[in-house]
């Protein structure tokens, strides 16, 4: 044979290395899963407690009933669950469609452009600003100006804040589109609009959609925004033109409260919540999972 | 700068696309220095030459595509039935719809196979339903892809193998029924028996369309096409009858890229 035969002992040499490499990756394994135990721990605590107190303070009641006066028996958060989901939901409706121009523009039209990089700056910052700046703001525009805190003054502050989070999801979603794809529509004499509407958008759709929700999730448990423009209203009301009852701020109020029938209210608000937010999230989760 | 060998006389083709001196700028790179070629109508013609010999570029200037980006630039003449595109006034949008671009990669969009087809049709014509049924079925039968995916229109395109997905980008590129079609590399992405099936495509295609390709794989452009230009640098080196190019070119340098000797 005239190929040089390989000694058996060649690899030897290999083994302190890779010994020391499989217990760094150990060490490190280690440290990652105490950190998620460590995060986790908590979550579950919060859950776990949220859980436990807030189906105390269930009942149908809670459904169908307003907020009632200390020291009662009887009463609940329809009121209150009823002004969140008219906020939220029309929060959400103003926003979306301003969100998702304006990432279109960002993605699509703006791309290099000093207004595109101006907006993205913005944005940025709308989209760190804490929430209280944003309530307080829709103070002095609209409360201070009518005089009146609103259900149109909180919807306008949560509209505020969702408005960054679609603008973003938008755009990042869009530029994960391939140019081939545009350049693919654009070579068949679509005009940019029509790509856009019918190729990009639809190819983000998943994305934006996602977005949507869990900028919807975000606004769903805000207090501060709401503190200073809807405030709360102890009656069931379906005026925006009047002060608002919403479960963030009652949950604020009624667990600050030395009273055990509204600090139990106020577990079965935030066991309301949570529960929602959670949906919101599996559901952003399966919609984005379908598509990706 | 020397003239570009013209080893052929057009005289016996109608002429579909005119190039005169045609420069093209990437921002300050110069990535075609006067191009002149004629492309005869419905014929292949192929483009070859290394990566980067601008190829690619000088395809992307027949249908504007290139205007999509700020910052490229061309000046010169593409005449297409002797009008220039680059000057004319005539919207791109229907400077595209006649000239047809095949990409490298297959980009179907995301909708149903159907729809993948009757999108470009519905930009320029309002077709009946059955008319429009018509159309898809004849664009997807000329594509040889009707047989895979009749039963399955309403499927999303991005459900067929990349062949498959390339085969419906070429029906979706002549359902709008273009004059010239280009294709950018089509089967670079493509196992054997994809690449055969489209090159037999594009056989039957020159009978009704003027093609230009570009290739990097030499075999396949001297049997697809009737013409091949050999591009290097961004200059147009030599054109001529494809079984001249290849089995005696005018120049030295095209002599050497095709028998693999180049650099």
């Amino acid at each position: 044979m005239s190929t040089t035969a390989v000694p058996r002992d060649r690899g030897d040499y290999r083994l302190p290395l890779h010994r020391r490499r499989k217990l760094v990756n150990a060490i490190a394994l280690a440290l990652s899963l105490a950190a998620m135990a460590f995060g986790l721990v908590w979550l579950i605590w919060i859950l776990w407690d949220t859980l436990l107190l807030g189906v105390k303070g269930l009942a149908f009641a809670t459904f169908t009933e307003s907020t009632p006066p200390p020291n009662v028996e009887e009463g609940g958060l329809a009121n209150a669950i009823v002004g969140s989901l008219i906020m939220v939901t029309a929060a959400t409706a103003l926003a979306t469609p301003v969100g998702i121009l304006a990432g279109i523009y960002l993605a699509e039209y703006g791309r290099r452009g000093w207004l595109g990089q101006l907006t993205r700056f913005i944005n940025d910052i709308l989209l760190s600003a804490p929430s209280i700046v944003i309530g307080l703001f829709v103070y002095a525009i609209v409360v201070a100006q009518t005089r009146t805190f609103s259900g149109y003054a909180g919807v306008l502050a949560l509209a505020l804040i969702v408005v960054p989070v679609v603008v973003r999801t938008t755009e990042n979603m869009l530029a994960l589109i391939p140019d081939t794809l545009r350049e693919a529509a654009v070579a068949l004499g679509a005009p940019k609009w029509v790509m856009i509407m019918r190729v990009t958008l639809k190819a983000a759709r998943a994305g934006v959609v996602t977005g949507v929700l869990l900028a919807l999730a975000r606004i769903a448990g805000e207090t501060a925004p709401l503190l200073f423009t809807a405030l709360s209203n102890q009656f069931f009301s379906l005026d925006l033109g009047q002060p608002m009852a919403n479960l963030p701020v009652t949950i604020f109020k009624f667990a600050m409260s030395p009273f055990t029938n509204w600090q139990e209210l106020a577990w079965a608000g935030v066991f309301l919540i949570t529960l929602g937010v959670l949906a919101l999230n599996i559901l952003a989760r399966v919609l984005f999972r379908q598509k990706h | 700068m020397e003239k570009p060998s013209q080893t052929t006389s057009l005289a016996n083709e109608r002429i579909k696309m005119d190039v005169q001196n045609l420069n093209f700028y990437y921002g300050k790179f110069q990535a075609l220095k006067g191009i002149t070629l004629r492309i005869p109508e419905k014929k292949v013609t192929a483009f070859i030459g290394p990566s980067g010999c601008g190829k690619s570029t000088l395809l992307r200037v027949f249908n504007r595509m290139f205007e999509l980006y700020p910052d490229q630039r061309a000046e010169g003449e593409v005449k297409v039935d002797g009008e220039n595109i680059l000057t004319s006034k005539e919207d791109v949008a229907l400077v595209r719809a006649k000239i047809g671009m095949i990409f490298q990669k297959p980009t179907p969009f995301p909708m149903s196979i159907y729809d993948n087809i009757a999108f470009g049709v519905r930009l320029f014509e309002s077709l009946s339903r059955s008319a429009m049924d018509d159309r898809v079925e004849w664009a997807l039968k000329k594509a040889a892809l009707w047989n895979e995916v009749k039963d399955k229109l309403t499927q999303t395109g991005t459900s067929l193998s990349g062949g498959q997905q390339q085969r419906l980008c070429i029906a979706r590129g002549i359902a709008v029924k273009p004059e010239i079609i280009l294709f950018d590399e089509p089967c670079s992405a493509l196992d054997p028996i994809s690449t055969a099936k489209i090159e037999e495509l594009i056989d039957e295609l020159k009978h009704d369309y003027t093609v230009a390709i570009v290739t990097h794989n030499m075999q396949q452009a001297a049997r697809v096409s009737d013409y091949t230009a050999y591009m290097y640098l961004g200059e147009m080196i030599e054109f001529g009858d494809t079984d001249q190019i290849f089995v005696k070119p005018a120049r030295k340098e095209t002599e050497d890229y095709i028998t693999g000797r180049f650099g």
